[in-house]
């Protein structure tokens, strides 16, 4: 049975995307991942030698000096290996820039149960323009 | 948000597409932080970082009509000319560093090429409202200085130069410079290298909460305050700090936390230094390179380094990064022609983080400083990180 469940959040970047969800416990650099595979190459990251092409990244924090984030997000794009969409919980200038510059959707001030709910493979949608996420369990 | 009739007209595309899109994006920003309305800004720092994402915004602009009202300095890319002396360039990396250069003179941009412009060229006062993208930059222009910038983007910081204006949130309000966490540091500060690794580890405990640092010495070198924002800012997202009795807004500590008492505080050991320092490191052997000046050196750091290899050779080559000012003063003062006596150089305008450096890839370097192991993670080189005076001590020998 397909469950179906839909959680509050504010909006950064606008649009509207869909894809796997997939969490990251540790603060993300969108430059320490190769740009050709989506595959995180940051030493002793949680996501080290994992994908997040396709996927809806949820990371607490945006990390990396004022070019990064929008030099690996650019990079990713060109090569189609870009997430889908960003949640985050505290969002920094950097990255918040980046994402609407790159027109990459990304939302904050998600319901604290979104974390508990959804889980790394999960379906999301991420509406930034209506402040929705819908989660669709496996 | 509310907007000024000139800023809507910006906006609207009165001043051409380009201006139209900086104002744009800025808007976007000020709406994601809830800002009421548009400050003036009376200085900006642009990252230019010379890679596809920079060039690629900064030519929309350019094509766009757009002109900076408030003309930022910029970071380094690469020095083509002195790169074309000592290796090859390929043919797209010189058309890419051409084109950067051609759309940031085309925009008004100052060609400082320099990552430090806070010690030079681009100095606020206290309390001057800025737009300052570049990691090493922002918790100068906040912390030292007592000025104000958000942690911009190089595109965000581009987007106020153009328009002359910033959305007023985050750090231009002075409630949001409060002191978050009290940082007891009873580590040993003894020299320039322990604040880089203050900077690095600091944010493993603190988060992103602005630290107030209470316990350090009282009368720091710009160099020192340099390698703690850097670092800083490297390991977390800090772009505002306070030290007690030395930056400007802590005076005291209950003027760090704007009269409230400090909620959480943490404590910074000789030995949390000692792993931080662990973890970063290379475990050593022997060295192929050695690369300072992440941030740019200053002129008393080059003559550190001149000073610990003069009448010697160095194992393995030797360059520290550096304004052209810098290698100016270089020059006048001699250190120049002891650094290359001694197999060294100076590399002028020009960040580590750049192609032009392919001759080093897959090799292992020495160098101060964490930032610039960290960055050249994608360029698959490896550091050994000490302090200046053993960095170089290992490049004369060639291993550690």
């Amino acid at each position: 049975m397909l469950v179906e469940q839909v959680f509050s959040c504010h909006k950064i970047s606008e649009g509207k995307a869909s894809g796997e969800v997939l969490f990251s416990t540790d603060d993300f650099c969108f430059y320490l991942v190769d740009p050709k595979t989506g595959i995180v190459i940051e030493k002793n990251h949680c996501l080290e030698g994992r994908s997040i092409a396709g996927k809806v990244l949820v990371f607490p924090n945006g990390k990396g000096s004022s070019v990064v984030q929008a030099d690996g997000m650019y990079q990713l794009k060109m090569n189609g290996t870009e997430p889908k969409a960003l949640i985050i919980k505290n969002p920094d200038t950097t990255l918040v820039a980046s994402a609407i510059i790159m027109e990459t959707p990304m939302v904050d001030r998600v319901e604290d149960s979104f974390y508990t709910a959804a889980q790394d493979g999960d379906y999301v949608e991420v509406d930034a323009d209506k402040g929705t996420i819908t989660v669709r369990k496996k | 948000m509310k907007l000024t009739k000139e800023e809507q007209a910006m906006l609207d595309g009165k001043y051409g597409p380009g201006t139209a899109l900086a104002m744009k994006i800025q808007v976007a920003i000020g709406e994601a932080y809830n800002a009421e309305k548009m400050v003036a800004v009376s200085r900006t720092h642009v990252a230019l970082s010379n890679q596809e994402a920079d060039l690629w915004f900064v030519e929309k602009l350019v094509a766009g009509g757009a002109v900076c009202r408030v003309s930022p300095t910029v970071n380094p890319g690469f020095n083509l000319e002195y790169f074309q002396g000592i290796t090859t360039i390929a043919p797209e990396d010189e058309a890419i560093i051409k084109r950067t250069r051609e759309a940031y003179r085309k925009i008004g941009a100052t060609l400082t090429y320099n990552c430090t412009p806070y010690l030079e060229k681009n100095v606020p006062r206290f309390g001057e409202i800025t737009s300052y993208s570049e990691s090493s930059a922002t918790p100068f222009i906040n912390s030292v200085y007592g000025a104000r910038t958000n942690r911009e983007a190089a595109q965000s910081a581009l987007c106020a130069a153009v328009t002359g204006v910033a959305p007023l949130y985050g750090y231009l309000l002075d409630e949001n410079r409060r002191g978050q966490i009290l940082v007891e540091v009873e580590a040993d500060i003894k020299n320039d290298f322990d604040y880089q690794l203050l900077g690095y580890v600091t944010p493993k405990k603190t988060g992103f909460k602005i630290p107030v640092f209470s316990g350090m010495p009282l009368n720091p070198k710009p160099e020192a305050l340099m390698n703690l924002g850097a670092q800083l800012n490297t390991g977390g997202n800090v772009a505002l700090y306070h030290i007690v009795g030395v930056t400007p807004e802590a005076k005291t500590l209950e003027d760090a936390f704007q009269g409230e008492k400090p909620a959480e505080m943490v404590t910074i050991t000789n030995q949390d230094l000692k792993e931080m320092h662990e973890a970063l490191t290379d475990k050593g052997g022997k060295i192929d390179f050695a690369l300072f000046g992440c941030p740019h050196f200053t002129i008393n750091q080059v003559a550190t380094v001149a000073k610990l290899v003069e009448g010697k050779k160095l194992a393995v080559p030797l360059w520290i990064m550096t304004s052209s000012l810098t290698t100016e003063l270089a020059k006048r003062m001699g250190y120049l022609d002891i650094l290359r006596a001694a197999g060294g150089d100076l590399a002028q305008d020009t960040c580590m983080d750049q192609p032009c450096w392919h001759f080093l890839y897959g090799k292992k370097g020495v160098t101060d400083s964490p930032k610039c192991a960290y960055y050249t993670r994608r360029r698959d080189m490896s550091f050994v990180i000490r302090s200046l005076e053993e960095s170089v001590e290992i490049a004369l020998r060639g291993e550690c």
